[in-house]
């Protein structure tokens, strides 16, 4: 298996996974099966879901599951107070959230993926390529994360948890704008909740980032 | 200067940090009351935890409240979410993703289901005035006909992101009589009635969701440069009472621009003296400190010695630094400090702030606002209505995201709440902190927040229910702080924040998770007290009313005397004034209070409610005789009295009792 990783834009990107594996039409809905219905029944009442819901439920998976090993890191980096307090929010805010998505895709009789940094796997010229989800790391980025330590770490892990948290919210965006997306209430309400939290926590890191820079005299 | 400017003031902020949160907030409220009473205590353990699942019949657990009615929804809202709630008169207005539903709870042990409207939207958040009922709509599947099939198109005229008019002059046949509709649609909005516009009421709109097309809404801009962009503002709708099919945004005002309040968590005053003391120590075993923010911290060696050394250096000297040198920078550090600070905030650019608010909560009557606003709590003028001017701001490092705002009654406090995980997460278990989606609650003091503490519901929840703080009202017992506050799955918590250092749980009902196998959502979405009783809307249970059952905590004249307040309609999120009514409850319940906090000599309280309690009994002269008499009693008492400003306030109640006009009422 060839693991390619795209460092495009976003946009680039999005443009490729819409194209890729959205159908955006809700006649593609797929047959649940039995005992699934009932409790997914309360949640896609009105409206089914499209292959762009379980999309972003699954890719979501992996792109929160990178964000747990980065916070993950940060006790044993030597971050400071601020950067460890939030870093233990992020695992205990995206481990619930992995959760979540991870049973509204077994209510559905999707394939649950496992929680780990994965990428989402497409086939390309008959080869099998594993591609980024908007704003995670690269394997370079990741392992410049974990050699840092002290307030290096902190400089690399706001700025890498700002791209992937930019990242998440890129997601929510294209899933809204993708025709009959994020009409189930469980996908819209989740989507949003996780674009609004991650917005906060962006501003919320851009200002720790900013102090960081402004004391260590660079801009 | 220039090596102050290398050294790193990381350190410093890093210690801000650590100071701010190693000691976090005490989770044990002191109790005031006597401990000889058994009923002042909360029951151990804990009933709520291991309460048995389901979604119906699922185990309960109650403490010193009582069920007057649990009513399922009607056919068409069955498992659909409940949202929140509005009253007007004997109805309870309880919104739903599916639309609303208007219950009569004239008698709140059988509420009666008088109009079931089915217009899908979320969050359906629901607020009255007079003949008006707005109704918020976010979400991309809500239509402009009420329709249920969604709105497939990511561009369509079909869609309905804003609020909803319907006109209840007739509550059983609402009447849609106008849309107003958002860049963001309303996830949730206030009504502000301007004290001084009869004409008019206003309408604050928060939006969280993306911003949609400009094919779809023209002029909506999503780009966040832009400066046209709906992000980084709220929007304020105006709603001409007699045309309200005229309704429209007449401002978008940026209530963020160059928000700068710290990230850091507030300090409590054991934050506060602990640091002082670690301060303390520090300095008198030869460390340096140094006043940051108005709070002395302990600068550490890697902050310290290259310091040191270009001292030194600076002296032209080798080696390692003498007392002098120790000397020369102690009293220089001050000034480096401060220049450091100075140059830190100088470099931090103006920001356009957060995006949006989730949640304002106006209480005109003092002219104020809190706004809820992603990560921060903002305090707003709102004496011009489409003009709201912020007057400050909060952060706290640990919120995640600011949800909800509540006043004290006189407005000295002000109640902030987390929404942590959006409401859909399991927030209250045992692992999860104490002060980690909670409430905050702050005193105000000249228009500026100061935090005091956080609260949370203390039983531990399972990570079967959702569970983070969520929203509340005021309960109007006379002279406390009391409010009752939903928590989702983790039930309803009465409280009382009169001692803002230490809220204290006095009342809670809870149920066991909807579903034990797995986090099934349900819980309440908002308790409320509406006249004399509290309604609850559960998201998947349906609407329930509860009422006060006296105990140590809160006595029978207290509750009557919260009974006593009238209010005609009410909008949580428009806060009233609450004022209350002279009556013999109240001056009792006074007394209850001087009693408990041993504010009066117990031989005094018990003489005036004698006094009391014959007066009342008494023809209309003597009784007004009997009640002035007290009234001055009262008064000359309350010199030596261990709460004068209590004592006082009584005296004016009683005083009220036996004036010609109330006397004139009660015969």
């Amino acid at each position: 298996m060839t693991i390619s990783h795209w460092r495009h834009s976003p946009a680039l990107i999005t443009a490729f996974t819409l194209a890729a594996c959205t159908s955006g039409h809700r006649g593609e809905v797929q047959t649940i099966p039995q005992p699934a219905i009932a409790r997914a029944r309360a949640d896609s009442l009105r409206h089914p879901y499209t292959v762009a819901d379980v999309d972003f439920m699954s890719h979501m998976i992996g792109h929160h599951a990178q964000a747990l090993v980065m916070a993950g890191w940060a006790p044993s980096h030597g971050a400071t107070a601020s950067v460890r307090i939030l870093a233990e929010r992020i695992i205990n805010a995206q481990q619930d959230e992995i959760a979540t998505m991870q049973q509204w895709l077994r209510d559905r009789g999707k394939p649950v993926p496992e929680a780990r940094p994965t990428g989402m796997k497409m086939m390309m010229n008959g080869v099998e390529h594993e591609m980024l989800m908007p704003g995670m790391l690269t394997e370079g980025q990741m392992k410049q994360l974990d050699q840092a330590r002290g307030p290096e770490f902190d400089r690399r892990f706001l700025t890498f948890m700002i791209q992937h948290h930019r990242g998440a919210v890129t997601m929510v965006q294209d899933l809204f704008g993708t025709n009959a997306a994020a009409q189930d209430e469980t996908v819209f309400k989740f989507a949003n909740d996780v674009s609004v939290d991650q917005s906060t926590e962006i501003a919320r890191m851009e200002r720790m980032l900013t102090a960081l820079h402004a004391s260590n005299g660079s801009p | 200067m220039a090596s102050a400017k290398l050294l790193s003031l990381s350190f410093a902020l890093g210690l801000i940090s650590l100071a701010g949160c190693a000691h976090s907030t005490s989770s044990q409220p002191g109790a005031p009351s006597p401990a000889e009473n058994p009923s002042t205590k909360a029951p151990s353990p804990d009933p709520r935890v291991g309460l048995r699942a389901g979604k119906m019949d699922a185990a309960e657990a109650i403490w010193n409240l009582r069920v007057l009615s649990k009513t399922p929804p009607s056919d068409q809202f069955v498992d659909v979410t409940n949202s929140d709630l509005a009253f007007t008169g004997h109805y309870a207005i309880q919104g739903n993703y599916n639309g609303y539903q208007v219950w009569d709870i004239a008698n709140p042990r059988q509420p009666t289901l008088e109009t079931a409207y089915v217009c899908p939207a979320s969050q359906s958040d629901v607020s009255v005035y007079k003949n008006l009922l707005f109704v918020s709509g976010e979400n991309l599947a809500a239509r402009l006909d009420c329709g249920a099939e969604g709105v497939e198109d990511t561009v369509s005229s079909a869609r309905l992101r804003g609020i909803r008019i319907f006109d209840i002059s007739d509550i059983a046949h609402p009447k849609n009589v106008g849309n107003v509709q958002t860049c963001r649609g309303s996830h949730t909005h206030t009504v502000l009635v301007d004290p001084k516009d009869r004409d008019n009421v206003y309408i604050y709109i928060s939006g969280s969701a993306p911003v949609r097309s400009s094919s779809e809404l023209p002029g909506c801009v999503s780009g966040a440069s832009d400066p046209n962009s709906a992000l980084f503002r709220i929007e304020v709708i105006k709603v001409p009472l007699a045309h309200p099919e005229q309704a429209a945004i007449v401002s978008s005002p940026r209530i963020f621009n160059d928000l700068v309040a710290p990230p850091k968590h507030g300090e409590t005053p054991q934050d506060i003296a602990a640091s002082k003391k670690a301060a303390a120590e520090a300095r008198a075993t030869g460390g340096y400190t140094a006043v940051i923010h108005d709070q002395e911290m302990i600068l550490p060696p890697q902050f310290v010695d290259p310091m040191l050394d270009s001292v030194v250096k600076a002296r032209q000297g080798t080696g390692a630094p003498t007392a002098a040198d120790s000397a020369a920078l102690r009293q220089a550090l001050p000034g480096i400090i401060s220049a450091m600070i100075k140059a830190h905030e100088a470099e931090v650019p103006p920001t356009a702030g957060p995006t949006q608010c989730h949640d304002i909560t106006v209480y005109p009557a003092i002219g104020l606002a809190g706004g809820a606003c992603a990560g921060y709590g903002l305090l707003l003028d709102i004496r011009d209505p489409a003009h709201p001017v912020r007057l400050g701001a909060v952060s706290d490092s640990n919120f995640s995201y600011w949800h909800s705002a509540t006043f004290n009654n006189d407005g000295t406090k002000i109640l902030f709440s987390d929404e942590w995980g959006g409401g859909g997460q399991p927030k209250c278990r045992k692992t999860d902190k104490h002060e980690w989606g909670a409430d905050a609650i702050f005193t105000l003091t000249n228009r500026q927040m100061q935090f005091q503490s956080y609260y949370k519901m203390p039983a531990p929840q399972t990570p079967q229910e959702n569970c983070v703080a969520h929203n509340g009202s005021l309960i109007p017992i006379p002279g406390r702080d009391v409010m009752v506050q939903a928590w989702y799955q983790g039930g309803l918590s009465v409280f009382d924040w009169t001692d803002p250092k230490h809220p204290q749980e006095i009342a809670f009902f809870d149920r066991g998770p909807v579903d034990s196998t797995r986090l099934a959502s349900g819980g309440y979405w908002s308790t409320y007290w509406y006249n004399g009783v509290i309604v609850g809307s559960e998201i998947s249970r349906g609407l329930d009313i509860f009422e006060l059952v006296p105990s140590g905590l809160i006595s029978q004249n207290e509750i009557d005397a919260a009974k006593s307040v009238h209010l005609d309609y009410l909008n949580t999120q428009g806060q009233p004034k609450l004022v209350w009514p002279a009556t013999f409850s109240l001056a009792r319940a006074y007394l209850d209070q001087l009693e408990r906090s041993n504010g009066l000599d117990g031989g005094k309280i018990t003489a005036a409610r004698k006094s009391l309690s014959s007066a009342e009994k008494e023809s209309v002269t003597e009784r007004q005789n009997a009640l002035t008499q007290l009234a001055t009693q009262l008064d000359a008492e309350s010199a030596g009295a261990r709460d004068g400003a209590k004592v006082r306030t009584l005296a004016g109640v009683v005083r009220d009792l036996a004036s010609p006009s109330h006397l004139a009422q009660s015969q």
